[in-house]
């Protein structure tokens, strides 16, 4: 069985409109399957109005499905009986892009990783702080940070206040939202290293949705491309991703960037001659 | 990158401080560099290494009363450090044109982009409003932007954020200025757009002859673009080459860490290192 299962799933925004007659449907997502087995990652690549998020959403269970079902591990998150969904959710949790509106700004460090500790496991608060200062020291922070709030931390140290509370109940599947899109680069291979090594410590899952094809292809272990709610295709490789003939990907390819300024295709090195 | 008569913009010595209760702390020091007509200056660092107050710097729109600026910046020849508000405010838009990182934030959302548009062009010009108005659209529709009259009675939380960069893009271009100032101009944005940008920024370059100053964490956007690189780290400048030098021979640690850091698509997997 696989870890989850997403079948069928179409989704549109229904958009009322005052002055017009008809209601105007705005289809996001249409017929999208695919499954995520466990201690994989499947990166989901796709412009900006591709549907991405309104499928990490639906996932997570905060947008119902017009149509379709998400089962994970088994169950139908939708339908499934208010219980079972309390311990579903559990193991499924998210880091988003930004990670400072993604932190309550006048929580310190401890009190944001402590919430979803408190929510599900009962600990003495010894046995808390020990396990926050695990956690802390697992994503590269220190004790010391335990007391700061929100505003001290640089954006790449909130990012990882983020993944140690996303991981402090240790999930099965972590939805990562353009999680590393806002980072510097150097930040960005700092994080990506950190998710590939919880993912094999822990055996986590991830969907990593990103619009940056160089980000998805160090995390992922299968790709796909979304564009305007379709899912493309499904790649296992690298080579099936530079070998497809689709349109859409054809375009996604010719719009990265050059790694070397010998290969650049944009523009032409520096040929405008000095006037005067 | 030495000082030359040739350059439009040569930044000299710039050493920058911030006086606090405890002390002045530095920002930026001993940042040296020019560039030539038509010619694109990429500024590499990671968050905090001081980017983005050495292009304040040029623009001169720190504040005097907490910050201490030393040495010389000069736009063709003619000193811009302590020069009088008002002069200054004659060449911001005019001479130096500035494209933010995020476009969202840079319109106001009260007033249409035609009235941003034309408030900016009459402010520097004699133009008549219909004149104006004439020049935007002009400017809009050698950009390739479609329905420039359309767009000029759009608010600005009407477009894309990729339609109101290259809008703003166009803007800067408008009053022809000498240097452009782009602070990190598609990092908001996808790849098909960021694609559209950069090309964007290379016809105005070779149209018009302006020297761009682009600053970016992203090395496939320096490698596509630039012709010489500034690589700053900690407020000071650690390595200045020629682009094809710098991918080539990287010359100091930190280039070589962040050349080696990158993820990239089509070499093999290197493992991350942590850096800090």
């Amino acid at each position: 069985m696989s870890l989850l299962q997403v079948n069928q799933v179409s989704f549109s925004f229904n958009s009322k409109n005052l002055f017009k007659e008809k209601d105007q449907t705005n289809k996001i997502l249409n017929e999208i399957t695919f499954t995520i087995e466990e201690g994989t990652c499947l990166g989901l690549i796709g412009t900006s109005g591709a549907g991405k998020s309104t499928l990490g959403k639906v996932i997570l269970g905060i947008q119902r499905p017009q149509q379709g079902q998400v089962l994970f591990q088994g169950y139908d998150i939708y339908n499934a009986d208010k219980k079972t969904q309390q311990k579903l959710r559990r193991d499924l949790q998210v880091v988003f892009q930004d990670s400072y509106s993604a932190v309550n700004p006048r929580m310190t460090a401890e009190r944001i990783i402590s919430e979803p500790l408190e929510n599900y496991e009962k600990l003495t608060l010894a046995e808390k702080r020990k396990r926050i200062i695990e956690l802390m020291e697992r994503v590269g922070l220190s004790e010391k940070d335990l007391n700061k709030y929100p505003h001290q931390f640089s954006g790449g140290q909130l990012q990882r206040i983020n993944i140690a509370r996303a991981i402090a109940l240790k999930p099965k599947l972590i939805v990562l939202d353009e999680s590393v899109s806002s980072l510097d680069m150097v930040t960005q291979s700092l994080i990506l290293e950190l998710l590939t090594e919880l993912k094999d410590d822990f055996g986590l899952s991830y969907l990593f949705i990103t619009h940056d094809i160089k980000a998805a292809f160090s995390i992922s272990d299968t790709l796909g491309v979304l564009e305007k709610g379709e899912l493309i295709e499904l790649y296992d490789s690298k080579d099936q991703f530079f070998s497809s003939k689709h349109p859409i990907v054809k375009r996604l390819r010719d719009s990265t960037l050059a790694e070397h300024p010998r290969f650049r295709t944009l523009t032409t090195k520096a040929n405008w001659i000095t006037t005067n | 990158m030495e000082a030359n008569e040739r350059d439009i913009i040569n930044v000299k010595d710039l050493h920058v401080q911030v006086k606090t209760d405890g002390g002045s702390s530095t920002l930026v020091q001993d940042i040296n560099f020019g560039i030539k007509k038509g010619k694109i200056l990429g500024l590499v660092g990671e968050s905090g290494s001081g980017k983005t107050v050495t292009s304040m710097s040029i623009l001169q729109l720190h504040d005097k009363k907490k910050m201490d600026i030393k040495g010389s910046i000069t736009l063709q020849g003619r000193e811009l450090i302590n020069l009088e508000n008002k002069e200054m405010r004659k060449i911001r838009g005019k001479d130096i044109a500035f494209i933010m990182q995020n476009p969202m934030n840079a319109f106001t959302p009260v007033f249409t982009i035609g009235h941003q548009f034309i408030e900016t062009i009459r402010s520097h010009t004699t133009l008549t409003k219909k004149q104006a108005k004439q020049l935007a659209i002009d400017v809009m529709q050698s950009v390739n932007l479609p329905n420039a009259d359309k767009i000029l009675k759009n608010y600005p939380f009407e477009l894309s954020g990729g339609m109101l960069q290259r809008v703003m893009i166009a803007m800067a271009a408008s009053l022809n200025p000498s240097v452009i100032i782009a602070d990190e101009p598609t990092t908001a944005l996808d790849l098909h757009n960021q694609l559209l940008v950069l090309r964007l920024l290379d016809k105005i370059r070779t149209e018009y002859g302006t020297a761009i100053l682009l600053i970016s964490h992203d090395l496939g956007v320096i490698s596509e673009m630039a012709d010489d690189v500034v690589v700053m780290k900690q407020g000071r400048i650690v390595e200045a080459a020629d682009v094809l030098e710098l991918f080539d021979h990287p010359q100091h640690e930190y280039t070589k860490k962040l050349l080696r850091t990158r993820p990239t698509l089509y070499s093999q997997k290197q493992p991350y290192t942590y850096m800090l």
